[in-house]
């Protein structure tokens, strides 16, 4: 608990000192509201802000700033269930080796067929261009792709809607992303682009951590670290439990 | 009112958990079974991952087991004994069926295995008590003064190691209920239930034992299963989520006492009845989902959180 807590200062510290000094020269600023969400037992979901500044370009005609928010990587297996003898039973699947557990994507205008072409495909941004590496390659492979994607976005995983990046005024700028209650845990990177006359003239990075504390965190180390105990003291509880509702009701 | 499970990493609504708990704790309270075979297909609709839905609900089970054996004690219903038989074949019976499981996951498909023995079983113990009792009842009306034979001698009764059960007027061979215990414990190690709802058939069909005593008995012996599965889940998948299964056996723990309540003012037949129609629709609303063109083909299966940034 306490090493986690340390970990997650150190991150939020190197990072804070990361871009401190930058700020003066570099084109684009952005911070986040919190750098960490804390997900305790009552947790239904938040709010995080983005905000951020540019500096004041006569001509911003062609100014477009993309943000593009990535969870941890997991592996996942895409199973396809097919009919046999009557049954729906898995058959063919395909592995995805690193794949964002959670995606979504703002921009300060709506994207065109032009910012397609230079920004959004060589960069592999929105839900239809990310890269996905699929272990193997079966034929029909844009099938289980086009699949993940949407089992994603149905679990709220992945955002489909690309979000509104605001201007206020010239300079400033933000943007709100809302993190579901199941939003999966650990460390995210938060990717903010400053296109210009279809190229990036500047980007930056944030780091977010999203994890369990209190009694919620206190229970899934436990768990983890000591199972054999967890276990013992689940069965003891419930023991108990069943002995003092009997008590209770017998008084009655 | 929203809650966070550490374990199903999810929120869900308290007062609902309670409820759906309770419900379940009444069933298994009024036809001593251990209410798995309902609640795990609930809580996974509910968006729980199957792992934490079976892992915590025997956890519940167990506090509901106690709950309910107490009940039946308290009225002299439990067969110690025979409990005690039954546990043994029990514990043999779920350690060679966790073996059993290793051997289907290597080969794969062990979600289908798991559906089909859930639907194969409770369908067959369903439809058998439902004819048998429907018949039990029918015939009992057109002839209300016949005389039913106490038992009948078969080839069963010529077993070695007979034992007396003083508590289910039984003098049975202890291979019989040792046997029975071994089947059960075997299910209950593969598709992650308590059993009872086999158990409870075949002690009263197979076992020949009174109806009053079955309940007790049947729960006794869930205590030590349940546990069992609890332990072993927490140890080799760390699927147990001790705030789910708490809320679930806050609920079940109210709602088995009621139900233990309840049991002794039904006709045992009219029970039979009603826990074979409890059975069957849950066979039938697992068959339709095999067998029906699911709304999306392709499901995902998160392998290895790899922990790295992207």
């Amino acid at each position: 608990m306490t090493r986690r807590a340390a970990a997650m200062l150190m991150l939020l510290l190197s990072a804070l000192a990361g871009f401190a000094p930058a700020a003066a020269e570099e084109p684009l600023v952005a911070d986040l509201s919190s750098h960490l969400i804390a997900i305790t037992t009552g947790f239904t979901g938040t709010d995080v802000v983005l905000f951020g500044a540019v500096d004041g370009a006569e001509d911003n005609a062609g100014e477009v700033i993309v943000v593009v928010v990535r969870g941890p990587s997991n592996d996942i297996i895409v199973r396809r269930k097919q009919r046999v003898m009557g049954i729906w039973i898995n058959r063919d699947q395909v592995r995805f080796n690193g794949t964002p557990s959670y995606y979504a994507l703002a921009s300060s205008r709506p994207f065109d067929s032009n910012l397609d072409a230079t920004i959004l495909t060589p960069y592999g941004i929105g839900l239809d261009r990310m890269a996905l590496t699929p272990e193997t390659a079966p034929g029909d492979l844009g099938d289980f792709r086009a699949a993940l994607v949407r089992r994603k976005v149905e679990a709220g995983a992945y955002v489909s809607a690309v979000g509104q990046v605001a201007f206020l005024g010239n300079q400033l700028f933000r943007v709100n992303f809302h993190f579901p209650a199941n939003v999966p845990t650990g460390s995210y990177l938060i990717e903010v682009l400053l296109v210009r006359g279809g190229e990036v003239v500047s980007a930056q990075t944030t780091p977010l951590v999203i994890g369990k504390i209190g009694l919620g965190a206190e229970i899934y180390d436990f768990a983890h670290r000591h199972a054999a105990f967890y276990g013992l003291g689940a069965i003891a509880g419930a023991l108990l439990a069943g002995f003092a509702a009997h008590l209770m009701f017998r008084r009655r | 009112m929203q809650i966070y499970l550490p374990i199903a990493e999810l929120s869900s609504n308290i007062l609902l958990l309670l409820v759906i708990g309770g419900a379940v704790g009444f069933v298994s309270g009024l036809f001593g079974v251990g209410g798995g075979f309902l609640l795990t297909p609930i809580l996974m609709f509910l968006g729980i991952p199957p792992a934490v839905a079976v892992a915590s609900q025997a956890t519940q089970v167990v506090a509901a087991s106690v709950s309910g054996v107490l009940v039946h004690w308290n009225r002299g219903n439990v067969d110690f004994k025979m409990g005690l038989v039954l546990l043994m074949g029990g514990l043999t019976g779920s350690s060679f069926g966790v073996f059993l499981f290793s051997l289907l996951r290597a080969v794969g498909q062990v979600d289908l295995v798991i559906a089909l023995a859930y639907f194969i079983t409770l369908g067959g113990v369903g439809g058998a008590m439902m004819f048998e009792s429907v018949r039990a009842l029918l015939r009992r009306r057109r002839r209300p003064g016949a005389l039913r034979k106490l038992h009948q001698h078969t080839w069963v009764h010529g077993l070695p190691f007979k034992m007396r059960f003083r508590k289910s007027r039984l003098y049975i061979s202890a291979l019989l209920p040792a046997g029975v215990g071994f089947v059960v414990g075997m299910m209950a190690a593969i598709m992650g239930v308590s059993g009872s709802f086999v158990l409870v058939p075949a002690m009263i069909y197979l076992l020949g034992m009174p109806t009053a005593v079955v309940v007790g008995t049947s729960l006794f012996q869930a205590i030590f299963v349940a546990a069992n599965v609890t332990f072993l889940q927490a140890v080799q998948n760390q699927t147990v989520d001790v705030l789910l299964a708490f809320l679930l056996l806050v609920g079940g723990v109210v709602g088995a006492q009621f139900g233990g309540r309840a049991s002794g003012r039904l006709p045992a037949d009219i029970m039979r009845i009603l826990l074979a129609a409890i059975i069957l629709t849950v066979a039938v609303a697992l068959g339709y989902t095999l067998v029906v063109k699911p709304d999306d083909l392709y499901s995902l299966a998160i392998t290895a959180a790899n922990g790295k940034t992207p």
